[in-house]
């Protein structure tokens, strides 16, 4: 069984529905907190959506200097899986464990709201089962949502097949991209799709009467991870 | 010695800054047809203890890197007060 680590920082506020949402999935979930330095043998480390330090300064900016962070960055450098959420999203950004940066969305509102998406890549470890280009609905809850990166960046992305989540263009009956980001991007993974940041919320989608079920196959596709077949080191 | 800094912080241009187009449209909205290109940033001031004014600067362009700046949406000046 995978153990799965949700980390709380000051601020965090989907921690509970993050670690229901691991569990429901069939992982075995703990909360670690932002003060802690060790991740308690997790294989899988998630961090959740909140506004971690009251978003001061930027979102992101203080929590990825947490006494728990080298720890996540130690994690991911030898090949763990690491999944942010919203504002897990932003530290990641931030951290430098993902590219680009989230910026004010471009209609300056807070949006939350679900919206349509695509899934542009799943041999990542949370989106293994999707299929490519699925479509699937999904929450967001953001006031700075909108990916911006430069264009070598955006190119490399591209090019390494690295956005993992698309916000879909207008259309009848669609909830487009809801906050201006480039290329709609709503997330990314790192090269080897173990580090993954996306925007909405799957964690606010995994039971009937949360509205939508599209958010629980996040959670299963990390349950049914093979670390071995993913290269991670021993 | 302390120094007085002022950090400005910009959204690198280029970027689209929809806070300056706010304020821009609100400024028209005033009667102010006279403005253009708005933009928004944050301004931090602080107290820097160093030896000479050019370590305080020093310093101050290391805390924009590592924090108070974000490298890939916004750049940074600094001015030190003082002697």
């Amino acid at each position: 069984m995978q153990r799965v680590a949700v980390v709380r920082f000051p601020g965090s506020n989907c921690d509970f529905d993050t670690l229901r949402a691991a569990t429901r999935a069939g992982a075995e979930a703990v909360f670690v907190w932002h003060r802690d330095t060790d991740l308690k043998g997790a294989d899988i480390v998630i961090l959740p959506g909140g506004f971690s330090y009251g978003d001061y300064l930027r979102a992101g900016a203080i929590a990825r200097f947490s006494p728990v962070m080298p720890a996540v960055q130690r994690h991911a450098a030898e090949g763990g899986a690491v999944f942010g959420i919203c504002n897990g999203f932003q530290i990641l950004c931030e951290a430098g464990l993902l590219p680009g940066a989230l910026v004010r969305n471009a209609g300056l509102h807070f949006v939350a709201k679900p919206v349509d998406l695509r899934i542009d890549r799943t041999d990542t470890v949370f989106t293994s089962e999707f299929r490519l280009g699925e479509r699937i609905r999904l929450p967001v809850s953001h006031g700075e949502g909108r990916y911006v990166a430069d264009e070598p960046t955006l190119a490399m992305l591209e090019g390494e097949g690295r956005v993992v989540l698309r916000y879909l263009p207008p259309g009848a009956g669609v909830e487009p991209n809801p906050n201006g980001s480039v290329r709609d991007i709503a997330g990314i993974c790192n090269p080897s799709g173990t580090v993954v940041g996306i925007m909405p919320h799957p964690d606010r989608a995994w039971a009937d009467a949360l509205g939508s079920t599209d958010g629980l196959r996040f959670f299963t596709s990390m349950a049914a991870w093979q670390p071995a077949a993913s290269g991670r080191s021993p | 010695m302390s120094y007085r800094v002022y950090v400005r912080v910009m959204p690198r241009a280029g970027l689209l800054d929809p806070q300056g187009q706010a304020v821009e449209h609100a400024l028209a909205t005033l009667g102010f047809a006279e403005t253009g290109a708005v933009r928004v940033g944050r301004a931090i001031e602080l107290d820097v203890r160093a030896a000479t004014r050019a370590e305080a600067e020093t310093r101050a362009r290391e805390m924009c890197d590592r924090l108070l700046a974000n490298p890939v949406t916004e750049d940074y000046s600094v001015e030190v007060e003082g002697a």
